[in-house]
Order: structure tokens, then sequence, then C-alpha cells
């Protein structure tokens, strides 16, 4: 093999490109989890991580966030190589990424508006009455009413408290938006609200969105593209695409009973958009007709 | 394109604004992002308060980035306005800034966001309430809780085969076996103390022999059953709060309850059963522990042989003496065990009531030790005990 010959062994910086990993080592005692991983995720797409129990997927999450060190391999985030990076820029990428953890993570002694204010007290220097609007809007955009501004996380349902941990990753503007298990413990209504409140947010705030998640329903309406860990490593893909990938996890996976179910609804989908798509097309064609 | 919007993102955010035949236009420019908004809402805030009347025009083509601090920014600028009484137009919003504002204009400003602030007397007016009210309820929960307490305990004597021998063995290894070394030094040390003060005061007089007839006394009648009681209660009636408010958080109780199981028999009749049995046990060996500390200290400093101290102590401390401090016990064990098994019980939902209900625990069941003291002490003295 001839060195030069290879790539550089540092890709370029990619304005596309969000989340780099390259290479990436897991290790707990002797036990691997993840062996030379590699995973791009884009800028502005919604990105699905699944995964049996116990392959790493909120491991991989806490690694790219930087709570867990990987044994080996590269990290980038927002182009700055995260192990490189010195403290000061390290905490610069973290103001620019929001995370929500699975049971919201709120501090129990704090209402739901004092959760949200702490990141932008210790990053902005904004006014008070600034902050309490701030704090409106955010918990008017996670979908909560606003009367939850002055309770404490133990006043809510699990639902809302899921809202006030977004509505909390959400207060500094972030341009990642990383969710661990969003959906779960919600019902099924909760849970397609939150799925179509994420990917309105997502537009909206133009987020790259990062999501840890088992529920089938929100992999096929709101991601953009599905990463699977299978055997140490990830294979991203659209879910048309993985449904054709020959592994027996994956075929599993997509193909068992709640895997069809999904399929069934993602047709249903497809072909609702479709006949809407045709209604439209007549109904323009009967406008046109009349005039 | 992505260069371009850089340079301009190094720009400074800021706001221009001209008049020109009654129509004031403010062209917003540079970034108007979180980074940039202190000054910009000091300088808009300045702007709505001089009410500019008329038509006001908000630019927005210049904004190279626009995040939700500066939508909420032009949206509240904008609502400001317009309830000042001008005419507001917003211009030049892109596609991507009309769903930002959109997405912000859904706020509802008029809901405190905090719990108002009150008045010092108020607030000092509205706490003693609360907590006189607070206490009164606590009582009478806990008093209701004894009587239950009470029934369960006399029916649980009555068919001991019901009496879960398993758990009440564990909670007398936890509670008595290991509290021992503790409780045993603590008192040792008492004893100690106790002898060494006694002997400074007696020895002007020449009554050395006295100390042990202070220690005697002093031990048997208060001190051992005292300071057993309060560490038994630090120890193990916060750790019955914190076993049975863990067991509340992760639904263990209401398990028990659908499974047939009466928490009351399962978790709190073997834990108070444990405690009787086991303070008055502690509560004899911490009085034999400090008056062993307190014969070696008066061996040491008074030179009084054990043949010595050991006649003066059967002289001088009826069996009376004794009695009085051992009948205290189990009652002190019925309290502990009472309160720490009933805020265990009282704990709901978060982790967080686990630890401020396990403070409270130690803190009642203190006081109610020290309480019971106090009338056991008139009780004797009306007896004439």
């Amino acid at each position: 093999m001839h060195k030069t010959a290879e790539a550089p062994e540092r890709e370029a910086p990619d304005d596309t490109v969000a989340i780099r990993v390259r290479g990436l080592k897991t290790q707990f005692g002797s036990q691997v989890i993840h062996e030379g991983l590699d995973l791009d995720v884009r800028r502005g797409e919604v990105l699905g991580v699944v995964g049996g129990s116990g392959t790493g997927k909120s491991v991989l999450l806490k690694e790219i966030i930087g709570l867990i060190r990987p044994a080996a391999g590269s990290l980038e985030v927002l182009g700055v190589d995260m192990d490189a990076a010195d403290e000061a820029e390290r905490r610069a990428v973290q103001r620019r990424w929001g995370v929500m953890f699975q049971d919201g993570a709120l501090f129990s002694s704090m209402t739901v508006a004092e959760n949200i204010q702490v990141p932008l007290k210790e990053y902005t220097r904004l006014s008070r009455s600034m902050m309490d609007d701030l704090a409106r809007v955010k918990i008017a955009m996670a979908g909560l009413a606003c009367s939850a501004a002055t309770k404490h996380p133990s006043e809510l349902s699990g639902g809302m408290r899921k809202r006030a941990a977004l509505a909390r990753a959400l207060a500094l503007d972030p341009e990642i938006l990383f969710l661990d298990e969003p959906t779960a413990g919600l019902d099924p209504i909760g849970a397609s609200a939150f799925d179509e409140l994420i990917a309105e947010l997502q537009r909206s705030l133009k987020l790259t969105v990062f999501m840890v998640t088992h529920d089938l329903d929100s992999l096929v309406t709101i991601c953009d593209r599905i990463a699977v860990l299978v055997d140490k490593k990830i294979v991203v893909d659209t879910y048309e695409n993985l449904l054709r990938i020959d592994h027996p996890w994956i075929q599993e996976y997509f193909h068992g009973p709640r895997g069809r179910a999904a399929e069934v609804a993602h047709a249903e989908h497809a072909a609702d958009h479709a006949v809407a798509a045709q209604a439209k097309a007549a109904q323009a064609k009967a406008i046109g007709a009349e005039s | 394109m992505v260069t371009a919007a850089a340079a301009v993102a190094d720009d400074e955010a800021r706001i221009d604004s001209s008049v020109e035949r009654g129509v004031t236009t403010l062209r917003l420019a540079g970034p108007w992002i979180t980074r940039t908004a202190a000054p910009l809402d000091h300088d808009l805030a300045a702007l709505v308060r001089k009410h500019p009347s008329g038509t006001v025009v908000l630019d927005l083509s210049g904004v190279s980035v626009l995040d939700t601090v500066g939508a909420w920014l032009v949206h509240r600028t904008q609502e400001d306005l317009a309830t000042g009484g001008a005419t507001v137009r917003v211009e030049g919003v892109s596609a991507d800034q009309k769903g930002l504002l959109e997405a912000v204009s859904r706020v509802e400003r008029d809901v405190p966001v905090k719990h108002p602030e009150r008045n010092i007397l108020y607030d000092l007016a509205l706490r003693t309430g609360k907590s006189t009210y607070h206490f009164r309820d606590e009582a009478v929960a806990m008093l209701s809780f004894l009587g239950m307490l009470v029934v369960k305990s006399v029916r649980a004597l009555l068919h001991p085969g019901r009496i879960r021998f398993i758990a009440l063995a564990h909670n007398i290894e936890t509670t008595g076996l290991n509290a021992m070394p503790i409780v045993g030094l603590l008192s040792f040390l008492i004893g100690v103390v106790l002898a060494y003060q006694g002997a400074d005061q007696l020895a002007r007089f020449g009554a050395q022999i006295f100390v042990v007839n202070l220690l005697g006394v002093s031990v048997l009648r208060e001190l051992g059953g005292l300071i057993t009681a309060i560490i038994v209660a630090g120890r193990s009636g916060s750790a019955f709060t914190a076993q049975i408010g863990t067991m509340q958080v992760n639904q263990e109780v209401d398990a028990m309850e659908t499974l047939g199981l009466d928490p009351i028999d399962v978790l709190v009749i073997p834990r108070v059963f444990a405690l009787a049995i086991t303070l008055p046990l502690l509560t004899f060996y911490a009085s034999m522990m400090a008056i062993f500390g307190g014969a070696l200290m008066s061996y040491f400093v008074l030179d009084i042989s054990a043949a010595q101290f050991l006649q003066q102590f059967k002289a001088a401390i009826g069996v009376n003496t004794f009695w009085v401090g051992m009948v205290k016990a189990p009652v002190f064990a019925f309290a502990i065990a009472m309160v720490g098994c009933y805020e265990g019980l009282k704990v709901s939902g978060s982790a967080e009531s686990v630890g401020r209900l396990t403070t409270q625990s130690v803190v009642v069941s203190i006081f109610l030790v020290i309480v019971l003291d106090a009338l056991f002490s008139i009780l004797f003295a009306t007896l004439g005990i």
C-alpha cells in the first residue's frame, strides 16, 4: 500500500456534514461494542439510530456529545475535531447542540421556565424580561401550555416532561438536536404528536436531528435516513433501501410483525400523498376548465 | 453564497432607522441571533418607548441569520408598536424566516413564568399559617397511623403465625447487631466523659466516690436509653424511610397491594417488632458500656478499684433505677419505627421526596423521643419512683 496514494488522514471539512465519525471503537472491559464504526450525519437531516439492545445506541450518542470517551477513532462535530479541540472550542461546539435525555433529565428543584433559562443564564447576557419571554417562546414551541412554566418537573406528566426537556434542549437555538428515545413511554397519540413536533421544529429551525429510537413509526414517518447498528458497525440508508438489505437482524427488524405494520403505514402514507397530488391535479384541471 | 453569508454574519447586527414622509423605516441588518441579541433588545425597547406613530416598516431584507431570539425580537417589536397605535408592516421576510416568525407568534405573553414575588410580611404570615395547618394535618395523620399500627400489632401478636419471621430476623440483624459497634463506642465515651467531669466537681468536696452514684443514676435512668434511641433514630429510622420510600418510587408498594399483600403486615410490622426487640437490648448494652467506661475512668483518675466501684454501685443504685430506664426503650422503639415507616409510605413520585422525607423522619423521631422522655420523667416524678 502506498501511503501517499491513500486519502489524506483528515478529510477536508465539509459543510454538508454535521457529524463525522471515523474508525470509532468502544470497549468496556473486554467487551467490544463498536469497532471501526464510520458515520456521517448530514446537515439538515433527521437520522434515526436503531439496533438491538446492547449494541450501543445510547453509548454512541454519549460518545458524540462527549460524555463517554471512545477507545479509538475520531469524532468531528460541526467541523471541529472534538478530540483535538481545547476546552473553549469544545464548549463553543456544545453551545451549538441540544440534548434531550430519555427521561428528560430536568433539574427537579427548578420550574420548567427556570430549567429553560439555565443555558440562557450561563451563556448569554440577555435581560431578565427577555429571558422570561424566551422561556415562553420555547415552551410554546415545544407544544406545552404556558401555564406549565411555573410547574416543577414532578408536577408534569411523562409526555409534558419530554416536551419540557425538548424546550430546554432548544434553549440556545442549537444546530444539532440529539434525542434519546424521544417517544419511549408515550401513548401512540402522544408519540405521533411528538414526531410531528420534531418534524415541524426541524423544518422551521433547520435542525440536524440525531435520534436514537425504537419507534418504527417515527423512523418511517420523520427520519430521512436510518442508521442500523449491526456487527459493531453501522449501516446507514433510507428506509426503502434498508428493506432490501440482506442481513438477518435488519430483515427481522423491518419485516417482523411490527415492521410490517409500519411498512403498511408507510405505503398508505405514500399513497395518501399520491391521492392528494392527484386530487390537486384534478382540482386544478377543474378550475382551469371552469375559467 | 456561503462565503457571502459568512461575511455578512461577521458583521455586527444593527438597526438603521430613517423617517421619510411620515413612514418610519427600521432596516434590520446582520445576524439576529442569541449572541447578538442583548444590545438589540435594548435598542428596540428604547424605540418602542418613543411611541412612533403613523406607519412603521420593519425591513428584514438585510438580516443574514435569524434564530428564535431574533424572531422573537421582531415579533415583540411589531406587537408593541401596534399596541402603541402605529401601523406596522414587516417586509423583506424570506421563506425560512417566515416559518420562524410564525412559530414565535403563538406565544401568550401575559402568562407569568415566575411565581409572583410577595411582600415579606405577607409571606411570613402565609408560611406560618400553612405550616400550622400542616402540623395539625401531620399530627392527625400520624395519630391515625398509630391507631392502625396498634390494631395490627395486637392482631399480629394474637396470631404470631402471620408475622414474617425472616423479615423480622433480617431487621433485627440490621438494626440491632450491626448497630452494636457504634452504639457501644459512643456510650463508652459518654461514660468516660461523665466520670471525668463528675470527678472534677466532686473532688472539691472530697466526695469522689459519689461519682459512682452520678454515673449509675444518670446512665441507667436517662442517658443510656436516650443516646441509644437517638443513634437508632438516625441510623435505622432513616433507613426505614429510605427503604420504604424507594419501594414507593418503584411502585413496589402498589404491586404488593395488588398481589393481596398488606404493606403494613409485610413492611411495617416486622420493622416495628424488630426495633421493639433490639432497642431494649441495645439500651442495656449501651448502659453497660457507659458504666464500664466510667469505671475505667474512675480507676485511672480517682483510684477507685473495681471492687469499690461495684460495692458503691450496689449500695447506691436500686433495681428500680434500672427498670425505669429499660421500660422506656420499647416505647422509643415503637415511636422511631412508626415515624420511619410512616414517612416512607408517604413518599410519592419523585426520588427527591425520598431525601426530604428521610430528613423529616429523623427530625420527627428524635423530637418524639425527647418529648416522650420528658413525659416519662413527669410520670415517674408523680408516681414517686
